[in-house]
């Protein structure tokens, strides 16, 4: 019932604005098959259609309003689907926001999407949710970003202009799930967890997340300072006894970030230099099983345009954990051991034909030192304007299957996804 | 009164012959001033200027594509640095993108692509000039424009196109480049290319430019309508420039990053 009347609030509010503000609004979006398939027929316990990891049909509607000689405007984003695998019908608000616009200040509060730092798929100081199943699944990238509910304020000077957000709501990351994915698992003998998310700040003063980013330019280099506290967005644990557990809990740690970058034109291409500060705050003695330690991540990156279209990127990503000795000494037998340094390189490489109407890229992440690799070729063709063919594939590999990507071995898909845009 | 004669006399015969020496010039313009000076009025026209774009791309079989933007560009220095922003009004997917590039004449453009989407503000390699320009048959320096002195210019012959006068110049790149050679029909009387011809390595003729429409906005001559075709592949791009507005006092914080993530409405509207 609920669903029918928001749907009719919707309609109804669509057809109205457009009668008051004809030309200050704006309605857009597409229409949306995405499936995809896992190669191997080994299905995870619980999987509910098989080889299925994704199966739907979208609508987006993207609504704006913005008045012309007003201050104040609004966004909506919002898509409605169905799901094959949960046989479902569902609505996802994605983005809602109010804006406040002035001379050197703005304000926008709802819930928005944030993406911070100069990294390519690789994230240090975008401390913001993400939908990794969504990532790994192959749809679409923007659907890697989740909205927040969040409140932004921007302060624009010819000094340093500032963003700086607030979160009462936390919200973590949209991890493999169940029945989807094949993913390690210590302890998969122990079924019913726990999972407590931070209360509220409305309930929790003390919860309310911070994120603040600095940036202007300093000769040729564009700057950004970072700073954040909250959470990890991915969960720790607990547990009675970590060697032989009878009861798990998850939760989110806190957690502070501090962190800078750089980027400019250099070498003929963009060079690009992010560094992180993960400040484990619960965990700074390193010696709490489930949580992480604190680490310091770093990136360097590089790209460059050939002629004819195509386009290489490459990045080196390392992240050197602290207080490895207590680390080591703490580490309970089931979880995967990881080395002091963990690294990834990637390369994108891209190249477009036609026109541009066809889009040949390929991104992979490979790690020395876990041993394990992503490789995701993708094609997409537009047959018209309007009209958009995407056929990838997402393939994992390592030597052991407790790694980040190496777990997900099993996991190699294939999909597809039409779009038809208006 | 004697005096004053032979000022008017000598103060004459200095006004005859520096009019002369005018009337010389405009004669004996070399290769490398009528490009440098067709540039300059095809590129940097006005202090600052903003046009609604209408791009339509169209394959040989007819098949029509648009991509429709406004555009603004903001002088720096008359042939030196700019700075250009674009909005993206169609088509739909890419609505509300925003493209940003700091020209410096020198060196590579800086270039910034706001993807709304995932609300990122990307910055792109810029070497690649000769590249398509939003897929369609318009390199990145076509749109922008490229350094005279970066090819050999020699005037070839004054012919009349579609009854103007023109100087023909045929331009060799001095390095590598997107064509081999670039022959521009540049009218004389206000030095607007009104046609060009890219040959490609084999010396064929792979692209042609024909400026189809010129509108004299409060003075300033400009090429409201412009083909770029492909003679090669058959496809080819119509632009048309609407609402074409000069000095507009824009400020230069609209080249920022600010406003690639909101574009101000009074100037994309």
């Amino acid at each position: 019932m609920d669903k029918v009347r928001i749907l009719s609030f919707i309609v109804s509010t669509l057809i109205l604005i457009p009668m008051v503000f004809a030309e200050e609004l704006s309605l857009h979006g597409f229409l949306q098959t995405n499936y995809s398939v896992r190669v191997a027929d080994d299905n995870p316990k619980g999987a509910k259609q098989g080889n299925l990891i994704l199966g739907e049909e979208r609508i987006q509607l993207r609504g704006s309003l913005y008045p012309s000689k007003s201050k104040i405007g609004a966004f909506v984003k919002s898509d409605f689907y169905h799901d094959w695998a949960e046989e479902d019908w569902a609505f996802d608000f994605r983005e809602g926001y109010i804006d406040f616009i002035d001379n050197k200040f703005g304000l926008r509060i709802g819930r928005q999407i944030y993406t911070w730092g100069v990294g390519d798929l690789l994230f240090i100081n975008d401390v913001f949710p993400k939908d990794w199943e969504a990532f790994y699944s192959g749809r679409p990238l923007e659907y890697l970003k989740i909205g927040v509910d969040s409140a932004k304020v921007d302060i624009y000077s010819d000094i340093v202009s500032i963003e700086a957000i607030v979160i009462p709501n936390f919200q973590p990351d949209d991890l493999p799930s169940v029945g989807r994915f094949h993913f390690f698992d210590p302890y998969p003998n122990i079924q019913n967890r726990e999972v407590e998310k931070p209360d509220s700040a409305f309930e929790k003063v003390g919860n309310m997340e911070y994120a603040l980013r600095l940036y202007r330019y300093i000769g040729d280099f564009e700057f950004g300072a970072y700073f954040y506290k909250g959470f990890f967005r991915a969960p720790g644990m607990k547990a009675d006894n970590f060697n032989s557990p009878s009861a798990i809990s998850h939760f989110y740690p806190e957690l502070a970030v501090y962190g800078l970058s750089l980027q400019r034109n250099a070498l003929a291409g963009v060079v690009s230099a992010e560094y992180g500060y993960y400040d484990s705050l619960d965990d700074r003695g390193g010696k709490e099983r489930g949580i992480e330690n604190s680490q310091s991540r770093f990136l360097v990156g590089y790209q460059k345009a050939f002629p004819q279209d195509f386009t290489v990127g490459v990045q080196y990503y390392s992240e050197l954990m602290y207080r490895y000795n207590q680390y080591k000494d703490n580490l309970p037998s089931a979880f995967a051991k990881k080395d002091q340094f963990h690294q990834y390189i990637t390369l994108r490489l891209t190249k477009l034909l036609k026109y541009q109407t066809f889009k040949l890229s390929l991104f992979t992440f490979y790690s020395p030192d876990d041993e394990d690799f992503l490789i995701m070729p993708e094609v997409s063709c537009n047959f018209t304007d309007n009209l958009q063919a995407i056929l990838g594939v997402n393939v994992f590999g390592g030597i052991n299957d407790n790694t980040a990507l190496g777990q997900h071995n099993k996991n190699d898909n294939v999909y597809v996804t039409l779009r038809c845009s208006f | 009164m004697k005096a004053i004669k032979i000022l008017f006399i000598v103060s004459l015969f200095f006004l005859t012959s520096f009019s002369q020496r005018l009337s010389f010039a405009q004669d004996e313009l070399s290769a490398d001033d009528i490009i440098a000076k067709s540039r300059l009025v095809f590129y940097y026209a006005g202090d600052d200027m903003r046009a609604k774009v209408l791009m339509e791309l169209i394959n040989k079989d007819g098949q029509k594509r648009v991509r429709e933007l406004t555009m603004l560009r903001k002088d720096y220095e008359e042939g030196g640095n700019q700075k250009y922003f674009m909005y993206f009004h169609k088509p739909a997917d890419v609505k509300d993108t925003t493209f940003m590039v700091y020209k410096y004449p020198n060196k590579d453009d800086d270039r910034w692509l706001f993807i709304p989407a995932i609300n990122l503000v990307k910055r792109i390699a810029a070497n690649d000039k000769y590249s398509s320009f939003v897929g369609s048959d318009f390199t990145h320096e076509d749109v922008s424009g490229r350094k005279p002195d970066e090819d050999n210019h020699a005037l070839l012959r004054k012919e009349q196109l579609n009854s103007k006068s023109c100087f023909v110049v045929e331009s060799i790149p001095k390095g590598t480049s997107g064509y081999t050679k670039r022959i521009s029909w540049i009218d004389e009387s206000n030095f607007l290319p009104l046609k060009e011809e890219f040959y490609d390595k084999q010396n064929k003729l792979y692209r042609e430019f024909l400026a189809q429409e010129i509108k004299d906005i409060k003075g300033i001559f400009t090429i409201t309508k412009r083909t770029m075709k492909n003679t090669k592949t058959g496809h080819r791009t119509e632009a048309t420039f609407q609402e074409v507005e000069y000095n507009l006092s824009i400020q230069d914080d609209v080249f920022s990053e600010r406003y690639l993530r909101r574009p101000l409405l009074e100037w994309i509207r």
